[in-house]
């Protein structure tokens, strides 16, 4: 019995936020104990509800605690507390959910915490080298969720049954295993394999904890062997990143380049030994979302050349399951971890599909039996300016919400159409769908439907329309247009890019958009990519854009970045294609010159295009960078790259006329100088270096001349070249002088993974504003 | 954008053609569905059943490697009426000509008309003649329309694919939109680019003897052989999924549809034909093929893998991946971002 001294009080506590399934009344329970408060506390549809009763100062610290101290997985987004009259009971009881509709978040996918790593590594404990070894801090969540409410039967952990161990654990409240749905152990949980791609075992034995089977899996991978690796969210493909052949075999089989293959290490000082490391990018590595985040890369490293080719950055993660832990500590410097796909297939994940997909590729199959429910690829971030930069928000931070800056109807918005992620709002909240890939390929096309009905489901969401791109021909159109009976909203590619923007930094109002991106469809029927916009959610207005070029033979133009030289030197008034001299034209046929040449003077498969990216593509080639790309933005890429080899503050000169009442940026005069500078031999590198000075001081100049007519003072970044980090910071820098409030991403991708937020914003604002215009009409 | 105005991609054999047609032109004139559309009406007269269609020709150039306006005008119509199932019998002309139109030329049209009729067995039985002012038209419009009569009781059409089904064509894709883009655009080729037109009645004939197992008949003319055989996905409510492996092209026509950026399944044919069949007959329907002068190259490209109510079409790549296909809404577009 619990005397108290002071005045006795009783509160109600309501907590929202992803705050199921993350160890949260248990540790309500273990505060309320501290502090002597009596009450129960319950799930309910909306998060978590309490009653304390105790004394007010305990109350009072215990309230604050609950924000402070909430467990690491949890994400609260509000608290809210009532004074309610005392009851005398005694005691503190955890009850069973209210039931009925259930819209608590649901938490993402998590490493392993601390304590259970310890566990892991400790002989004396019964889950010592268990692969499968988790609590409520940690472990797999949306992968493995089929239903709501999160609860085991309603996991892919459904076909195991607890031992008597593990289930005294899962229903102790004072235990860091209770209600940790995925619970197990080597007596009653999962268990690893070593297969052949017909799914034969080929090593048996080594009891629940499967340790000669991991063992004879690191054999294979340091025998310089192919791995596949069932993680999280799908099936990585494993070599030693340290073995140059081993490598070379990888990407001969995966017939895969160029692309880098991210890679996993153990822990931050092997990192250290390849790549520089800045302490944000340590948190970001080592936090539980377990990102791939791309590093600058040292002189000498001891991994092979092939992982990143001619790339300045390493993708690194750290392990994100205990299996990886067990796999690496003390065995690799790194593993490449490559997501395990064919070609542009999405990443296997079903184990019959993966064995099946990657027989060609892996050697062997390290898997296991619990399924994975929902597929999802590694998260990639890189750092600018400090801040982190998602170029693919997907494991570890899906399904978290994203708040909006108002309530809205709920939308649907299903993307663009090659890094499609899909977004659906509930209230005011967004939460945007794992990356899904290139809707082209037909299994991604359908992994969409399957995403958004997942999503759908455990949301509890019932869009009220769909949002799509206003490209007639996107599969992601298709789509939308195919749903039965909900109103579309097509939007225009560059304003959701900026609509996306303005809602993750909750900006209201209107706002200056540079979009830099690749290639969309423009209001006009022409295609937009360098855009200067203002407006806000509701609309927009087309303020200045680049110089229109050609697209010579469309999408043909951006495979091969040549083309845009091409393009870029017809329109400075070159009309001898067959006699120039150019290295990135070395390999280019007479025939191709002149049906090139053709193309443009007579606008065949032509069209028009504003865009950004193709500008970096054409000087890519103009300096012999990258005429013919074999993964997305890699003539930008590799061109960064070459720029931050050199210093430099030269700019090169650029011009801006009206047209129409639209300012119009000119590069031709950078494009002439650039020219100049490689008849006379100028290093390379400063040619990039130059360029990206130039772009950045255009941007300033844009929005300084924008500012002028409007006075806007904020300004959003935005598209997929903002991936850029020397742009981006050039671009911050001067705009910063110029006394810009400036805002970039941080939650969201910049380029078209981050398009569905934008579009679900407009479309929600769109129909709220109708609603309110509809209801004005009946209050006349 | 104004919707009140026609735009040229209404034209273009592609969605917006669809949506014109489907909401405006057929519900105002006759109300047939749209799902009953094919390249020619069957009309019953006296228990006798009869294929009736028309057609315009706009093409520009009037002479390209391979034929000109005339012959395209007769194939265009022969074709038709033999996608039907029908035997050709007889046709009409009408000549729209802008005044200042060259007599040579027209002779020249003409004979190649009468040459292409002739080769057909099929008679010219009527026609009229118009002339417009100058800037009025450009040079020459022709229109034909045709008749045939069907002598099976075969159900042959758009809505008639199976599942299991195999897709075949009689040779290389997109001869004819090249030859003709060539010539337009003044592009010189390296190679010799010839389109394919062809009257296909005859390998027709040859096609329906194998009877009942014959399903679906389409010539691939404007839009390709993207948008024809996605109609027909559409209108039989069947998925299909190509093998890029097996499509037959011409080489040159390959690469210089690379370099322009074109995808070949959208570019048009005049001489080539899509048979949907029954599986049991596929090997030998495609040694009846190509045993016929038109169909050398025959391939069987393609297979029906089921019901689908949203008409999938999609193709196994050479890269191992397997890619939806639709129907475009106007002009080929970029999509990367
Ligand atoms: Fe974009
Ligand atoms: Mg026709
Ligand atoms: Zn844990
Ligand atoms: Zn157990």
């Amino acid at each position: 019995m619990f005397v108290s001294n002071g005045p006795v009080e009783r509160i109600r506590v309501e907590v929202e936020g992803i705050v199921q399934g993350v160890g949260f009344r248990p540790f309500i329970y273990r505060l309320a104990a501290r502090y002597g408060i009596s009450g129960w506390v319950r799930n309910t549809p909306a998060g978590v509800l309490l009653e304390g009763e105790g004394e007010r100062s305990h109350l009072s610290a215990f309230l604050r605690d609950i924000s402070a101290q909430a467990p690491p997985l949890a994400a609260i987004s509000s608290v809210h507390s009532e004074t309610i009259s005392v009851t005398g009971e005694g005691g503190f009881s955890i009850l069973p959910s209210s039931g009925g509709e259930n819209s608590a978040q649901i938490s993402p996918d998590c490493d392993v915490c601390e304590d259970c790593l310890r566990e892991l590594f400790d002989p004396r404990d019964r889950r010592y080298l268990y692969p499968f070894i988790n609590c409520t801090n940690c472990g797999p969540r949306y992968s493995i969720i089929t239903a709501i409410p999160y609860d085991r039967r309603f996991t892919t952990m459904e076909r195991f049954a607890m031992c008597a161990d593990c289930r005294a654990e899962y229903e102790d409240p004072a235990n860091r295993r209770f209600h940790a749905q995925p619970n197990a152990c080597p007596v009653c949980g999962p268990r690893i394999a070593l297969l052949d791609s017909s799914g034969r075992e080929v090593m048996q034995g080594g009891g629940g904890r499967g340790h000669d089977v991991l063992l004879a899996a690191v054999n294979l991978l340091q025998r310089g062997g192919v791995l596949a690796v069932k993680g999280i969210g799908g099936y990585h493909l494993a070599v030693d990143a340290c073995n140059e052949e081993a490598v070379a075999n990888l990407r001969r089989r995966k017939q895969r380049d160029e692309k880098p293959f991210a890679i996993m290490a153990p822990d931050l000082a092997r990192i250290d030994s390849f790549a520089r490391c800045s302490e944000t990018e340590q948190r970001l590595l080592g936090g539980p979302e377990r990102p791939i985040v791309l590093l600058p890369k040292r002189e000498a490293t001891p991994i092979a050349s092939l992982v990143a080719p001619d790339n300045g950055y390493f993708g690194v993660m750290l392990p994100s399951t205990p299996l990886h832990h067990l796999l690496l500590r003390n065995n690799f410097i790194a593993l490449v971890m490559t997501s395990g796909n064919q070609s542009d297939e999405p990443i296997a994940y079903r184990d019959s599909e993966a064995r099946e997909q990657l027989a060609g590729i892996a050697d062997l199959f390290l898997a296991h039996d619990r399924e994975i429910h929902v597929r999802s690829d590694d998260s990639i971030i890189r750092v600018f300016h400090g801040s982190p930069l998602f170029l693919r928000r997907s494991r570890g931070y899906v399904p978290r919400g994203i708040r909006l800056p108002a309530e809205q109807p709920s939308v649907l918005a299903v993307g663009g159409e090659l890094k499609a992620t899909v977004c659906l709002t509930r209230n005011d909240r967004a939460f945007l769908s794992q990356h899904i890939g290139d809707l082209k390929n037909s299994a991604t096309l359908r992994s969409l439907e399957e995403c958004v009905a997942h999503l759908e489901k455990i949301l509890e969401i019932r869009p009220a329309l769909v949002a799509h791109d206003l490209h007639p021909d996107y599969l992601s159109t298709a789509y939308a247009v195919d749903l039965p009976d909900l109103p579309r909203v097509a939007v225009q590619h560059h304003h959701a890019h900026m609509a996306s923007c303005m809602a993750e930094n909750s900006l209201e109002g209107e706002a200056i958009g540079v979009i830099f991106d690749g290639t969309g469809y423009g209001l006009d029927g022409t295609v937009w990519g360098g855009e200067f916009l203002v407006g806000g959610y509701r609309e927009f207005r087309r303020q200045g854009h680049m110089r229109l070029v050609a697209l010579p033979g469309g999408d043909a133009a951006v495979r091969e970045p040549y083309r845009m030289a091409l393009s870029y030197l017809f329109d400075a008034g070159e009309r001898d294609f067959a006699a120039l001299q150019l290295s990135c034209l070395g390999d280019v046929s007479a025939q191709e010159r002149h049906l090139l040449q053709r193309m443009l003077e007579r606008g065949i498969n032509a069209p028009l295009t504003s865009s950004c990216g193709r500008l970096f593509d054409a000087v890519s080639a103009l300096l012999d960078v990258r005429s013919r790309i074999t993964y997305e933005g890699q003539a930008a890429i590799e061109l960064e790259a070459l720029a931050e080899s050199a210093v430099t503050d030269r700019e090169y000169p650029f011009s801006v006329e009206e047209f129409a009442g639209r300012l119009i940026l000119d590069m031709r005069p950078a494009l002439v100088e650039l020219l100049k500078d490689l008849a006379l031999g100028v290093p390379r590198a400063i040619m990039a270096r130059c360029f990206h000075n130039s772009m950045a001081a255009a941007t300033a100049g844009m929005c300084e001349r924008i500012r002028c007519r409007n006075g806007l003072n904020r300004v959003v970044l935005s598209g997929g070249v903002f991936q850029n980090k020397l742009l981006v910071e050039g671009t911050l820098n001067r705009l910063a002088e110029l006394d810009f409030q400036v805002f970039t991403h941080r939650l969201v991708p910049p380029g078209d993974g981050g398009l569905a937020l934008g579009q679900a914003v407009i479309a929600g604002c769109m129909r709220r504003e109708a609603e309110r215009s509809t209801e004005l009409e009946m209050l006349r | 954008m104004d919707n009140d105005l026609i735009l040229l991609g209404h034209g273009s054999g592609g969605k917006l053609s669809h949506q014109l047609l489907s909401d405006l032109v057929i519900p105002t004139l006759s109300g047939i569905p749209p799902a009953g559309q094919n390249d020619a009406a069957v009309v019953t007269h006296n228990g006798q059943r009869f294929a009736f269609t028309t057609d315009s020709y706009v093409v520009d150039p009037l002479f390209f490697p391979g034929g000109n306006i005339g012959c395209l005008a007769v194939n265009g119509t022969i074709n038709d009426l033999a996608m039907m199932g029908a035997r050709p019998l007889y046709m009409s002309v009408g000549l729209i000509m802008e005044e200042g139109f060259s007599r040579a030329e027209l002779k020249e049209i003409l004979d190649s008309m009468r040459a292409a009729a002739d080769g057909a067995g099929v008679a010219i039985v009527t026609g009229d003649t118009k002339v417009v002012p100058r800037g009025k038209a450009d040079r020459i419009f022709i229109n034909t329309s045709g008749v045939g009569v069907i002598e099976h009781d075969l159900a042959i059409g758009g809505n008639c694919a199976r599942p299991g089904d195999r897709v075949l064509i009689n040779g290389a894709i997109g001869d004819h939109g090249i030859a003709v883009m060539a010539k337009r655009e003044g592009l010189d080729l390296e190679s010799d680019i010839r389109s394919d037109c062809a009257a296909l009645n005859g390998l027709v004939e040859e096609i329906l003897k194998e009877g009942d197992a014959v399903h679906v008949l389409r010539d691939p003319t404007r839009g390709g052989v993207a948008t024809t055989l996605k109609e027909i996905a559409l209108q039989s409510r069947v998925g299909i999924t190509l093998q890029e492996r097996a499509l037959p092209y011409n080489g040159a026509v390959k690469g210089v549809c690379a370099i322009l950026g074109l995808d070949p399944l959208y570019v048009a044919n005049e001489g080539k034909i899509l048979v949907v069949a029954a599986p049991q007959a596929a090997d030998a329907l495609l040694e009846r093929m190509r045993s016929h002068p038109l169909g050398r190259e025959a391939a069987i490209i393609g297979e029906v893998t089921g019901e689908d109510d949203r008409g999938r079409l999609e193709i196994d790549t050479v890269s191992g991946g397997t890619r939806a296909v639709e129907m475009l809404a106007g002009e080929q577009l970029p999509r990367i971002c």
